[in-house]
């Protein structure tokens, strides 16, 4: 895994394509996270009772652990998750290469729309931040 | 993997605390947690522990202070160090930039401190990384178990075993009461920065 150099350029254009796309849907808080856990970017709503750091590193290693899961059933990789609660949903999706988005959201935004906005996302993303 | 933000100014390192289960790696990151002020640590983390053994990672994110201008963010993760977890090991090492070894001073744990040690080097090898380049402290821990009847290793029996092949810094340390903690940290960090920053800073 290769360091990464983030420049404020990148992290500007990723934010505006992500409040684009899915914060102005209501969705809650969006982060772009890589697989060692760092936080390469941070929509939306601040992270008042959400815990960015816990949640990026909880989020690496889950990936890493489904990686692993979907291998012993002959997977490459799961390259979405979903978790519902009863106010707060969670999505994870893999951008290619070791970066994975979180979405945050409640009830009031649906679980496709999020679904097409991230795929949407996805290749700017990647082509911004691995260029 | 090492995070440089050049919009923000940050460098983000990933600090991982190695070693046999038990030999006191969340104690380290308890220290280090209780001795720091609210404004230069993060919250600590601990995945759930079972009785008091971590089953997934713990990590502490600490402010570092300032290096050529950027502010120096470190993650302390520890990984679990029974056996079995080998797998979780592995995935705690994705991306990391520093090491510390722990060693635990107990007789009959000898052969563990060796084991680890070795297992540490091949998953660093999965990752695609060669310890011996990497940043790396040894600390000799417990070493308040020397001055009571349990057989213990001497601190020059324990770099005979671990530290003939790295030749690194080794500190003794009773991660319990604090001695030998900061100056464990203070070394990891301080060659892990530098390796980092000669690496995308100074050698352009
Ligand atoms: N006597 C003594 N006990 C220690 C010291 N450091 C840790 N311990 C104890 O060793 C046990 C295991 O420590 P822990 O930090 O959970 O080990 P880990 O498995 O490496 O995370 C705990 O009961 C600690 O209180 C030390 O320096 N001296
Ligand atoms: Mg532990």
């Amino acid at each position: 895994m290769a360091d990464m150099i983030l420049t404020a350029d990148a992290v500007g254009g990723v934010k505006s394509i992500i409040n684009d796309k899915l914060i102005s849907e209501n969705v809650q808080t969006v982060l772009v996270i890589d697989g060692a856990g760092n936080i390469l970017a941070h929509c939306g709503q601040d992270t008042d009772g959400v815990d960015a750091l816990s949640l990026a590193a909880l989020t690496a290693a889950n990936f890493g652990a489904t990686s692993q899961i979907a291998k012993l059933i002959g997977e490459n990789d799961f390259s979405l998750l979903y978790h519902k609660g009863e106010k707060a949903n969670i999505h994870f999706a893999r951008l290619g290469g070791e970066m994975i988005l979180v979405s945050i959201f409640g009830d009031d935004v649906s679980l496709g729309l999020v679904r097409v906005r991230v795929d949407e996302l996805a290749a700017d993303i990647n082509r911004i931040f691995e260029g | 993997m090492a995070l440089i933000d050049l919009g923000r100014k940050e460098i983000h390192c990933k600090i991982v605390y190695y070693g046999a289960g038990r030999c006191g790696k969340t104690t380290n990151l308890l220290y280090i947690y209780n001795a720091m002020s609210d404004n230069d640590r993060g919250k600590m983390l601990t995945i759930d522990t079972k009785g008091d053994r971590t089953l997934f990672f713990d990590l502490l994110p600490l402010n570092l202070g300032k290096i050529s201008g950027f502010d120096i963010r470190i993650q302390l993760y520890t990984v679990p160090g029974q056996v079995m977890y080998e797998a979780t090991r592995k995935l705690v090492l994705k991306g990391v930039d520093g090491l510390v070894f722990v060693a635990d001073p107990l007789k009959v744990r000898q052969e563990r401190n060796i084991e680890s040690l070795d297992d540490l080097r091949r998953n660093i090898a999965d990752h695609g990384l060669d310890l011996k380049e990497m940043p790396l402290v040894l600390q000799y821990n417990k070493r308040d178990l020397c001055d009571t009847p349990v057989p213990t290793l001497s601190v020059e029996e324990l770099e005979q075993d671990l530290n003939q092949v790295y030749q690194v810094p080794g500190f003794e340390a009773i991660a319990t009461k604090g001695p030998g903690v900061f100056e464990t940290l203070k070394e990891i960090s301080k060659r892990t920065v530098n390796y980092v920053a000669n690496k995308h800073l100074f050698n352009k």
